[in-house]
């Protein structure tokens, strides 16, 4: 909820300073426009606004895991490190209530401590000592060093003077002191607003694992190889899938046979799901490369078809009629009028395929794999390895998008007509 | 037997619906070689249904068109065609799409790489031969469709509204490219329009169409193509032979329209 607040916040000012600060010097022809609301063609993404959206979630991301690459004084409040203390109130049978203090030592998680020294002061209820680690809990027994234990009919009753019973807790500056069913004291320090390493780990240590998968590699392979093999079963199923695909769309969008015998078949099968196939792939094919394949293969299959299909369908008749009439035959007809009139129908499917393609290798490994981007993240997590975690999806992101845009490249070189016509 | 003959030409669709459209009725005309006739009429006449019979794209179904003492059967390169809307390759530039012909009758650029450039440049197109043609403007478009279609010599070019999707200016000087490659290359045209005035100026022949049955409703033999060539069409406008026949066609389409107009309310 506050980072939410805070990164509105961000949003709002940021707006507002570049606004009225830097984008008053701009004077191309847009700016001359008095309609822009409305005018779709006037909006173009703010690139100063794409800047700071970005470096903003890495702001927010390291102060809130109090990141060495964020000056110290916009981290969030951390989790208390230090000695805290409480006193508690002690009853025992036939005794009068007295007071001891409990010094508990908070310590990072992974370093090394020891109790802190305290003398054992006055009456019958002595002085505690303990460790916890930060985000942790522990029980406190401060019945234990007491004069009468439990046997004696030792009982809590306040904390730092206020009143506690089994089940309830007593907010200190340090943090909340709790009280289990049984009577023993819960301490629970302070955790601030910064996440623990184990849910959200600092950036460094996101980037510092990705040097040492980079160069010991993760589950005998390296990064590269888990990466390639995911790329791998991408492209090659991608490859089969508009090998058969394409020329199907195009059986589809010229013979009457063809477009009846496949329609109910390709009409079918493209609302399901690859990740639906799943299963059944396992079954048939087991997990190996063979099974991913055949999987992206079916995944690419019908998106191409479909697109192949919807770029012959696309031919305008006056094309086709202007060729006949230059004297083509109809081989020549489809060689020189209507692949390459299919040429942009195709790319755009090529572009969802891919996307697709991409989003299944990495569904099917998080099922079962033995290599892979998918596996990777699967595996790390199952030992709450959150850092190789949020590299895995970094990087999964950073290929997709990698992708889309040589896509685009081979689109903008290959068709350029596309959209112009 | 040269030239082109449509005999007793009828067409009929049949809808889905059980009815059917007749929208060619006993259509007759004959075109000798290197005449150019203009065809006239109200919306629903039939003149698109006629252009793509001849073009062989349509089979009637009753009479036979005959070109130079052979039966039409379908599209050919003998019969070339000009559309509304330059009907141009986007994947191919200027000069590939007007080599289009040539190069599918698997012939070798020394054989058609002079003529497609001299076509350009009577076209006007020089200078644009290496560009693509998304990048034309319309007037330019239609300047390569020309182009295409008479770089492969075709013997009789069918020209669907040629003109049609063009400002007035441009459509002007089309006008006169139109008459002044009829006259160069002695083809024979036949051109589609719903433009009286232009119809007037370009068909050495016009034939006025009526709807309902499409059929022909009268015929014209013009001297205003002939007046027309190489000269100032504006002035050929003024002739005044040209208003006296823009009227009278004018006035007989009118009345077509009326016609359809008032059947429309009747059966409404």
């Amino acid at each position: 909820m506050i980072v939410f607040a805070i990164y509105i916040a961000i949003f709002v000012v940021s707006f507002v300073v570049v606004k009225f600060v830097v984008h008053k010097t701009v004077t191309d022809y847009t700016s001359l426009k008095t309609v822009t609301f409305g005018d779709e063609s006037a909006v173009t993404p703010n690139r100063i606004a794409s800047v700071i959206s970005v470096l903003s979630i890495f702001l927010l991301w390291g102060a809130f895991t109090g990141s060495s690459y964020v000056p110290g004084f916009l981290h969030a409040p951390g989790p208390f490190i230090g000695d805290a203390a409480f006193t508690y109130t002690a009853e025992a049978e036939g005794q009068a209530p007295d007071d001891a203090t409990v010094t508990v030592r908070v310590f990072e998680v992974g370093t090394d401590v020891d109790d802190p020294e305290v003398a054992p002061g006055e009456g019958w209820a002595k002085n505690d000592v303990d460790t916890v680690g930060a985000w942790r809990s522990g029980l406190i027994r401060v019945d234990r060093n007491d004069e009468f234990g439990r046997d004696e009919g030792h009982t809590v009753v306040a904390v730092n003077g206020e009143a506690i019973a089994p089940g309830q807790s007593v907010q200190t500056e340090f943090g909340r002191v709790g009280m289990s069913p049984k009577g023993t004291l819960n301490f629970e320090p302070a955790k601030g607003w910064q996440m623990e390493p184990i849910w959200l780990p600092p950036p460094e240590a996101v980037l510092a694992r990705l040097g040492e998968i980079a160069s010991e590699g993760y589950r005998d392979s390296t990064l590269w190889e888990h990466l390639g093999y995911s790329l791998f079963r991408v492209i090659v199923g991608f490859f089969f899938g508009a090998l058969v695909g394409i020329p199907l769309g195009y059986a589809m969008g010229l013979s009457n046979w063809f477009r009846g015998w496949f329609d109910p078949i390709v009409e079918f099968m493209r609302p399901v799901p690859p990740l639906a196939l799943i299963p059944l792939v396992i079954i048939w094919a087991g997990i190996g490369e063979v099974g991913k394949i055949i999987l992206l293969f079916l995944a690419a299959l019908w998106i191409m078809a479909i697109a192949a299909r919807a770029g012959v369908s696309g031919v305008a008749i006056a094309k086709v009629h202007a060729a006949y009439s230059l004297g083509a035959s109809k081989f020549q007809i489809m060689r020189h009028v209507i692949v390459p009139n299919s040429l942009p129908e195709i790319f755009t499917g090529a572009r969802v395929a891919m996307g697709v393609c991409w989003g299944t290798v990495v569904a099917a490994e998080l099922v079962a794999a033995e290599k892979g981007a998918g596996m990777m993240i699967m595996v790390a997590s199952k030992f709450q390895l959150t850092d190789i975690v949020i590299m895995g999806i970094i990087l999964i992101g950073v290929i997709g998008f990698g992708i889309d845009i040589l896509m685009r490249m081979a689109e903008k070189a290959l068709v350029p007509w596309k959209g112009r016509v | 037997m040269s030239g082109l003959s449509i005999d007793n030409l009828s067409m009929r669709f049949d809808l889905p619906n059980g009815t059917s459209v007749q929208a060619l009725k006993d259509v007759s005309l004959k075109l000798a070689e290197g005449e150019l006739m203009s065809v006239l009429g109200p919306s629903g006449c039939g003149k698109t249904t006629l252009l793509n019979i001849v073009a062989g794209f349509l089979a009637p179904t009753e009479g036979q068109i005959t070109l130079n003492g052979h039966l039409v059967k379908g599209p050919d390169a003998e019969r070339g065609m000009v559309f509304q809307q330059g009907a141009l390759f986007e994947w191919m530039d200027v000069r590939d799409n007007v080599s289009f012909g040539p190069r599918m009758a698997g012939k070798r650029e020394r054989d058609w790489g002079q003529h497609v450039d001299h076509l350009l440049d009577v076209v006007g197109l020089r200078d644009f031969k290496e560009k693509a043609v998304y990048e034309l403007s319309g007037g330019m478009q239609q300047r390569v469709a020309l182009a295409r279609c008479l770089a492969n010599d075709p013997d009789v070019i069918l020209m669907d509204e040629p003109l049609g999707a063009l400002d007035a200016l441009t459509r002007e000087k089309m006008q006169g490219l139109v008459l002044k490659l009829w006259k160069e290359t002695g083809k024979t045209i036949i051109l589609i329009t719903h433009s009286v005035e232009e119809a007037l100026l370009l068909g050495e022949r016009l034939l006025v169409m009526a709807p309902r049955p499409g059929r022909i409703h009268r015929e014209y033999r013009l001297p205003f193509a002939d007046m027309g060539v190489n000269a100032d069409l504006r002035e050929v406008k003024k002739h005044p032979d040209f208003g006296e026949k823009r009227e009278e066609i004018l006035g007989m389409i009118w009345d077509m329209e009326e016609e359809i107009m008032g059947r429309a309310e009747e059966s409404a």
